[in-house]
């Protein structure tokens, strides 16, 4: 990727009203690279459609500067702005056939006629719809329509696409397939994409770095595994994956560890994260997969708990148990061989290592 | 193959009914329950189309009262050769003679003079005079007591009209619809200062068509404003476009004399502003210009509200797909919007189209005598001539130029591209 | 349009299951100031005198020929009494429509015992018509738009040197063309014989072709009041009675031209197909409503005069004005020096031809 060159889009402490009262974008610094697949992360009403608008120009920012290849761009129209767009529900022209529809950003640039029909072949290849270029929108599939729309967004090699939920209408397994071939033509076209979604699974398996959005502000721009293995605070430990939840009080701080005693006085140790001095509240939050029911040695921290509920899942046991007061607490065991027998009822002994376990800004 | 066909027997339930006359009879009472439901509409429909228009065909063409009223006159007038310039034998006097004392005594006789007046001015008076006579008529030289009754029995035109509409059914009513009659030398036109309903024809096909042009002009932006707008005020605009509806035909025309005559405030001001001078006042009414006017005021909710739930049902992100894609503004629109609006453009025009055409008393006054339609020209014979055979006439020929039309707009943009919503 | 004749005896048929009950009678009329006079000098004292008898108004005497024909062909009439013009009385009694009269029999005789017969003289113009009064269709000016010369001939609406401005005149042959021949040289006597050739009607459209583009063509009898109010015409033919409305009751700067009016009579015809019982309780109401008194009564609500020589002299004051009626009546000496009769029988014969005619012309 060509970082040389500097950022493709910038955003420069923008900011976003609608009626004047309330701020729908707060304070937005984001530098997206060349190239570079970004998603807004983040749940609905978030703000990430506001920001793809700013961006495409269909709002104007209310403060601060967008830059689009280090050009500012808030006086541009958005026809001139040169930016591909992929919307939820397609908006392919109904009254246009397909190739029609992928031939008009190249009228609209008055390509030659020839060149027109080279490049919608292409497209229409590219996403493996050759033989549909003379139906009419309505005639195609959901996931047909939704490749028609990519590629027409692509057509005219725009340096940075758009992505509002474009799979948001697809059902789950065409939606992974989409998914799939998205990634692929991002690294087939090496074009900038910007991708907007509130499905967290798909924010991970597409993006080279995923912004989250919540209340607009970005709450932790990262990518994929740093998201899920360091959340930099609740708020994305709760969004991304499957999480528990302890609250406490931080005791004393050893550099990188901290020591936390929870309301029913069980002390544990976590990683200080979103924590700055004794005496602080946090919320210490904790994979399922990163706890053992055969606690090693080594494993600062060792509690008991009683089991609520099992739940056989094939692959791993879901276990709720009862854990230091909070009975939603859940462990994953993998069916392995050997493993110890559980029943519900029993108490166990179970165990997570320190740089698991991170105390975090406290919820609720 | 054969086989198959012995082996396959009719499928029954388990008490033996074949399934299929069992299907039927679980059917059945389901749709006398449709049949019923529609059957109201079904009546109103026929009772208040079907039947006027059926109605209307009759009229144009039948012509019972000659042949009903002068049963002998019409059997005595079969030997005579209308086109000899001959007068008729006395035999057709004396049938005329013992016609008239029967329907003299019905009073009928004056109602077949008012028959024939349509087709030859005079003989209303000539039935009505000669009725009064007839009855003191004696026996004998008939041709000479009608003559002495009124010359005018002389005159061998009023023989030939009389021989001409002698059969029930005419195409007397349809010739004199195309200005045209039946002479000597066949069906001709009628001498050029006598002819008027073609050119009213014409007249009303190209006002209707300007006004729904205008109409599209004028109700395009409103509808597309409308439907760019919020609910809550484009409710209220909605109110203003339907405004004429509500106001009554006498306020309105009284409200476009006040704005439009030269005297009037749009003259008034643009005199004042210095646009026109006060001595060349534009004329706005009493002509075609008030008529396309007052009829785009009155049509224009018809265009406007179908372009409007068309509009309402077109996204705004196509407009924005077509702007990432580098289309200014004008472009978008042009290809993009546009035409997804072009079904609710033709539900408009053909309401607009249709409904002008048969206006009538809008033009009537407002119209002057260049704003005119042919509509004026039928309730003139419903209301004034009571010709109602020559107004249905016209109304079939009316009918049959919009069905024309509408197959032409069929053929050309296709009916099923008309979207009211 | 075309579907009228159903409609309306549709209409009539739905009308007439509601209407008359033995004592009801529905008496037909123009509406507005002239139903009015009739309330007052007819139905008023006939209810006192009969309280019996309920009259309904209805105010459809403008579409009365048509309906009465609807009525007649749906076989179910549901008018006791109709006001009409002398023209559509000819035209109804032609057709059949209305019931033939009997002077002797059906109409009062004068206080001083002269026949109804001779009190009304020629204008008996039909067998089926009962006189009511005498209007005339006459000119009205702005005094203030034609200098130190108002007007005193006819021929003035042909003069646009001297009199510039816009001419009112009715939207049909009827008056306009004797008017354009009596100023085009032809004596009066002789006006029907030249009309009666093709090129008697040519002369005549001529004549008015001189003044064709000076001309506001209308078709309701309000709207030459209303023109010359507002100073768009500066003089207009109309009905006597609605220019003395306009200069006494609303003060107009407008004056009469009494030169050349034309004589109309409107009155009173029964329809035909009435029960007897009903015909009967017409033919007593018309008796009362036509005799010597009524009529005169009625000049005191409405500048119009009576039909019957015998009423002129009763002919009083106006019930609120307060003005004398009699200098205002067409028929008054003063006024009726160069005046016309409606030639009915001649109009009869030629009106729907020249009617053609005249359309013709006016639409070139
Ligand atoms: N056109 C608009 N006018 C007013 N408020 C809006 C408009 N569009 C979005 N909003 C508000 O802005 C906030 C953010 O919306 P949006 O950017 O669409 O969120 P997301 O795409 O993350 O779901 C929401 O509270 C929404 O109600
Ligand atoms: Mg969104």
């Amino acid at each position: 990727m060509t970082t040389e060159r500097g950022a493709s889009v910038r955003f420069d402490k923008v900011q976003k009203s609608y009626d004047g009262e309330t701020l729908v974008v707060k304070d937005l610094n984001l530098d997206i690279k060349h190239g570079e697949f970004l998603t807004m992360l983040g749940p609905s009403g978030s703000g990430k459609t506001t920001c793809l608008m700013m961006l495409a120009g269909f709002e104007p920012a209310s403060h601060g500067e967008i830059f689009l290849n280090d050009r500012p761009i808030n006086n541009v129209p958005p026809h001139k702005r040169g930016v591909g767009m992929v919307f939820q529900n397609y908006a392919l022209f109904p009254h246009m056939s397909v190739a029609e529809n992928l031939a008009f950003p190249l009228q609209v640039r008055s390509l030659g006629k020839a060149e027109q029909q080279e490049k919608v072949k292409h497209a229409l290849e590219m996403v493996e719809l050759g033989e549909f270029g003379s139906r009419r929108p309505a005639q195609l599939s959901g996931g047909q329509q939704q490749r028609v729309a990519v590629a027409r967004a692509l057509v005219f090699d725009p340096d940075l696409v758009l992505m509002d939920e474009p799979l948001g209408a697809l059902d789950k397994q065409l939606r992974e397939q989409m998914q799939y071939e998205i990634k692929h033509i991002h690294e087939n076209l090496g074009v900038t994409i910007v991708y907007v979604t509130h499905d967290q699974t798909e924010a991970l398996t597409m993006s080279d770095r995923v912004a989250v959005f919540n209340d607009g502000v970005i709450q932790q721009l990262s990518s994929p595994d740093a998201l899920y293995e360091t959340p930099q605070n609740s708020f994305v430990a709760q969004f991304i994956g499957e999480n528990n939840k302890l609250s406490g009080t931080v005791t004393a701080i050893n550099d990188n560890i901290c020591d936390v005693r929870l309301a029913d006085g069980t002390e544990l140790k976590a990683d200080k994260v979103n924590v700055n001095a004794v005496g602080d509240n946090t919320t210490l939050s904790l994979r399922p997969e990163r706890i053992e029911i055969a606690a090693v040695d080594s494993m600062e921290n060792r509690v008991k708990g009683h089991i609520e509920e099992l739940i056989y899942l094939g692959d791993h046991i879901r276990v709720r148990m009862n854990v230091a007061g909070n009975p939603e607490f859940i462990v994953k065991v993998r069916n392995r061989a050997g493993e110890q027998k559980l029943a519900e009822g029993q108490d166990i002994q179970i165990g997570w290592f320190a740089s698991d376990c991170k105390a975090l800004d406290p919820v609720g | 193959m054969t086989d198959q066909t012995h082996a396959q027997t009719v499928l029954t339930t388990q008490d033996g009914v074949p399934l299929k006359v069992s299907i039927s009879r679980a059917l059945r009472r389901q749709k006398l329950r449709s049949v019923l439901l529609v059957a109201p509409l079904f009546l109103f429909i026929l009772i208040s189309f079907v039947l006027p228009i059926a109605d209307m065909l009759f009229r144009s063409v039948e012509n019972p009262l000659v042949p009903g009223t002068l049963p002998n006159t019409v059997v005595a007038l079969q030997v005579w050769d209308e086109n000899s310039g001959e007068m008729p034998p006395e035999e057709v006097f004396a049938a005329l003679a013992a016609d008239l004392k029967v329907a003299v005594a019905a009073k009928t006789h004056t109602r077949v003079g008012s028959r024939l007046n349509y087709e030859n001015p005079g003989i209303a008076s000539l039935f009505r005079k000669t009725g009064r006579r007839v009855k003191r008529f004696e026996e004998g030289d008939y041709t000479a007591q009608f003559l002495k009754a009124d010359k005018k029995w002389g005159d061998v035109g009023v023989w030939q009209t009389i021989k001409q509409f002698s059969s029930p059914m005419t195409a007397g009513y349809f010739l004199a619809a195309a200005d045209a009659q039946r002479t000597a030398d066949g069906v001709q036109f009628k001498p050029e200062d006598e002819r008027i309903y073609l050119f009213l024809f014409g007249r009303t096909l190209i006002l209707s068509v300007t006004i729904t042009i205008t109409c599209i002009l004028l109700g395009y932006p409103i509808a597309f404003l409308l439907s760019s707008l919020p609910l809550r005020s484009s409710n209220l605009l909605m109110i203003l476009v339907l405004l004429p509806f509500w106001t009554s035909l006498l306020v309105r025309t009284s409200a476009w004399k006040v704005l439009l005559q030269q005297q009037g405030v749009i003259n008034d001001t643009l005199v004042w502003l210095g646009i026109v001078g006060d001595d060349s006042r534009l004329a706005l009414i009493n002509n075609q210009t008030g008529t396309i006017i007052a009829m785009t005021h009155i049509l224009l909710p018809f265009m406007i509200l179908p372009l409007f739930s068309v509009m309402k049902t077109i996204s705004p992100t196509y407009m924005r797909a077509a702007k990432s894609m580098g289309a200014s503004d004008w472009y978008a629109f042009w290809r993009v919007y546009f035409p997804q609006t072009i079904p609710g453009i033709g539900a408009g025009s053909i309401l607009v189209f249709i409904l002008s055409i048969g206006y009538y008393i809008t033009p009537e006054l407002v119209g002057g005598t260049s704003g005119i339609f042919i509509s004026n020209r039928i309730a003139y014979h419903i209301s004034f001539s009571l010709n109602w055979g020559l107004a249905a006439a016209l109304g079939v020929m009316l009918l049959v130029v919009v069905m024309v039309l509408y197959w032409l707009y069929d053929r050309i943009v296709g009916i099923d591209n008309v979207k009211l919503g | 349009m075309k579907l009228k004749s159903i409609l309306i005896a549709a209409t009539a048929f739905a009308v007439g299951s509601t209407a008359a009950l033995a004592e009801d009678m529905t008496i037909v009329s123009w509406g507005g100031a002239y139903s009015s006079s009739q309330n007052n000098a007819y139905h008023k004292p006939y209810m006192a005198a009969n309280p019996g008898v309920n009259i309904i108004n209805d105010e459809s005497s403008a579409e009365a020929v048509a309906k009465l024909r609807a009525m007649n062909e749906a076989g179910n009439v549901t008018w006791d009494v109709v006001d009409v013009v002398a023209s559509d009385a000819i035209r109804l009694c032609d057709e059949g429509l209305a019931e033939e009269i009997d002077p002797a029999k059906d109409l009062a005789a004068a206080p001083d015992g002269t026949s109804a017969a001779d009190d009304f003289g020629d204008l008996l113009v039909s067998d089926c018509f009962i006189p009511q009064i005498v209007y005339s269709t006459t000119f009205g000016y702005r005094t203030d738009k034609v200098g130190d010369s108002p007007p005193s001939d006819i021929c003035a609406i042909f003069d646009t040197a001297k009199y510039p401005g816009k001419r009112a005149l009715e939207k049909r042959p009827i008056n306009n063309v004797e008017w354009a021949l009596i100023c085009d040289g032809v004596a009066k006597d002789d006006i029907y014989d030249v009309l009666e050739t093709p090129e008697g009607v040519d002369r005549a459209l001529a004549k008015l072709g001189t003044i064709k583009d000076d001309v506001v063509w209308w078709s309701s009898g309000s709207e030459t009041p209303q023109l010359l109010a507002d100073g768009e015409v500066v003089m207009g033919s109309t009905y006597n009675g609605r220019l003395f409305a306009l200069i006494e009751e609303d003060k107009q700067p407008v004056a009469m031209l009494w030169d050349a009016q034309v004589f109309d009579l409107d009155g009173w015809i029964i329809p035909t197909g009435l029960s007897p019982e009903r015909l009967a309780a017409a033919k007593k109401y018309i008796m009362f409503a036509t005799d010597t008194q009524r009529l005169a009564d009625q000049a005191k609500y409405i500048s119009y005069g009576p039909a019957r020589k015998s009423s002129a002299p009763l002919v009083g004051k106006h019930a609120e004005l307060g003005i004398d009626m009699a200098p205002h009546m067409p028929t008054d000496p003063n006024n009726a020096k160069n005046t016309f009769l409606y030639n009915y029988e001649w109009w009869a014969d030629n009106r729907d031809d020249l009617d053609a005619k005249f359309q013709a012309w006016l639409a070139k």
